[in-house]
């Protein structure tokens, strides 16, 4: 349902999530829920808030409603788990700026209507920029081959994107392919969230398919030095629901571990191939993540061995002269950042479904599929809030 | 996204397979995967490669989250039903 401002509501009593919701267990999905709602009333404060941060987990839980499984006492919030959020105006105007010096852009969709500090790659575009979009880092070698000047593929992503842009510089692109590289790296970021006072998470929800690449021991560092608990789930609602099962079991005991909960698909040591290539072509330095903070060694730089293919070393990027123009007006008040870090809600933002939407987005977390903004405007903001009674029978999945 | 998109590999030329998500056929990378992949593996595909092979007991479970999601998506605009077709359009077309 959507009123004259354009925020989408639910009607109270027929959650959205929970009408549709199929586990294919509803048995096991049950069972969970009420374990859920006994390990959390047993660590006996309220909230515990539990961080996860990956877009498609959040998809996931605001898709299929498991914030209506949830007992009330548990507050899972996304943090900066949305690679097209964090991705920093500075970035954006790198790119920006590219296009309006004639360039030619290749870069993943999501990326086009992120706001930089004058104009997104989709204005630089409308301006006459010629600015591609492309499934894969791969199109963009393509389409370096097929013409003769030169394409720079604007790479944006976690580790998970960045092993595919780093595949592809090993495989001797064309030489008029050139990568400008705003990769991010998630483990250090998580330790900037866990030192926010504002945010007190008390563990951390890890993403199964990036640590498929990382490996879990990736978390070992984390947990020793934060003493938070970190459990690496998979996607599937029952997975989701395990992995917040053992993540408050672990709050509850104290436990400063890593438990792996998608044993199926994520080893200690990850995958071997994919981290080799990934560090020979890339090095972590610290930069600044849209809206969050300074992260020390969060940003992803192509190493001095490919400074022949790397677009800041290769062209004279002109910021200046894009930052001659003033700022728009709206993007002081957006909140992408407290969001991200998880201080604030989406609904805490006064632009949220009014000035910022999808087709018209203020802030970055309105522009991706997986900014929380986005997904809490598609699926209906948080969904439990609209429920009378949580964790008895039947709150999950009956029907 | 990280979610990726599972494919059935039908064929394998050098580093690219040809994989078969729900009858559209794509060419797959197969630079970064740390497994052999042959004919009749399930893969994991993320912006064009293959991040992992699928553990052939995991193959229904992980298929039954994504045919859940395109199954009810056709008509609405659903962000992960999106991405997953978005994944499913791949490098090129076989």
């Amino acid at each position: 349902m959507t009123d004259g401002s354009g925020v989408t509501r639910r009607s109270p009593g027929t959650p959205r999530g929970l009408a549709e919701l199929k586990f294919r267990d509803p048995t096991r999905a049950r069972a969970l829920s009420e374990a859920l709602a006994h390990v959390v009333a047993a660590i006996g404060r309220a909230p515990v808030s539990v961080m996860h941060v990956c877009g498609s987990h959040e998809q996931a839980i605001a898709r299929f409603g498991l914030r209506a499984a949830l007992p009330r006492g548990l507050n899972v919030i996304m943090g900066p788990g949305c690679p097209v959020c964090i991705t920093d105006v500075p970035e954006v105007d790198e790119g920006v700026a590219l296009a309006r010096q004639g360039v030619r852009i290749a870069t993943y969709g999501d990326m086009l209507k992120v706001p930089g500090t004058v104009m997104s790659l989709a204005d630089a575009q409308a301006e006459g920029g010629r600015v591609e979009v492309v499934y894969s880092v791969a199109q963009a070698v393509d389409l370096a081959r097929r013409c003769d000047e030169p394409v720079v593929f604007f790479a944006t992503g976690f580790e998970t994107t960045a092993v595919a842009t780093a595949a592809a510089v090993l495989r001797d692109p064309p030489a008029n392919f050139f990568v400008l590289s705003a990769h991010k790296y998630i483990p250090p970021v998580m330790e900037i969230v866990a030192e926010m006072p504002e945010t007190r998470v008390e563990g951390f929800l890890a993403a199964g398919h990036a640590a498929t690449i990382t490996g879990w021991g990736v978390f070992e560092p984390f947990v020793a030095r934060h003493r938070l608990p970190v459990v690496v789930a998979g996607f599937e609602p029952l997975d989701i629901l395990a992995g917040l099962l053992k993540l408050a079991e672990l709050v509850r005991d104290g436990a400063a571990d890593v438990a792996n909960m998608f044993p199926r698909c994520v080893t200690k040591e990850g995958n071997r191939r994919a981290q080799e290539q990934l560090w020979r072509v890339f090095r972590p330095i610290g930069g600044k993540w849209r809206g969050i903070a300074h992260v020390p060694n969060g940003n992803l730089r192509l190493r001095d061995e490919w400074a022949h293919l790397d677009a800041r070393r290769q062209f004279d990027i002109d910021l200046r002269r894009l930052w001659d123009h003033a700022p728009p007006a709206l993007v002081d008040a957006c909140i992408c950042g407290d969001i991200m870090a998880g201080i604030k809600a989406p609904t805490d933002c006064g632009l949220f479904g009014r000035e910022c939407v999808p087709h018209a987005p203020v802030g970055a977390c309105m522009v991706s599929s997986e900014g929380t903004c986005k997904i809490w405007h598609q699926y209906g903001g948080h969904p439990d809030l609209a429920l009378p009674a949580q964790g008895g029978d039947g709150a999950v999945c009956a029907r | 996204m990280c979610l990726g998109v599972p494919g059935k590999v039908i064929e394998v030329r050098d580093a690219v397979a040809v994989v078969d998500f729900w009858g559209v056929r794509r060419h797959v990378r197969l630079d970064v995967v740390d497994e052999p992949v042959e004919p009749g593996d399930y893969i994991l595909n993320h912006v064009g490669y293959a991040i992992r092979r699928i553990p052939i007991g995991e193959i229904e479970a992980t298929l039954a989250l994504y045919e859940e999601l395109l199954a009810r998506a056709e008509a609405e605009d659903d962000l992960m039903a999106a991405d997953v077709r978005n994944e499913m359009q791949g490098t090129g077309n076989d």
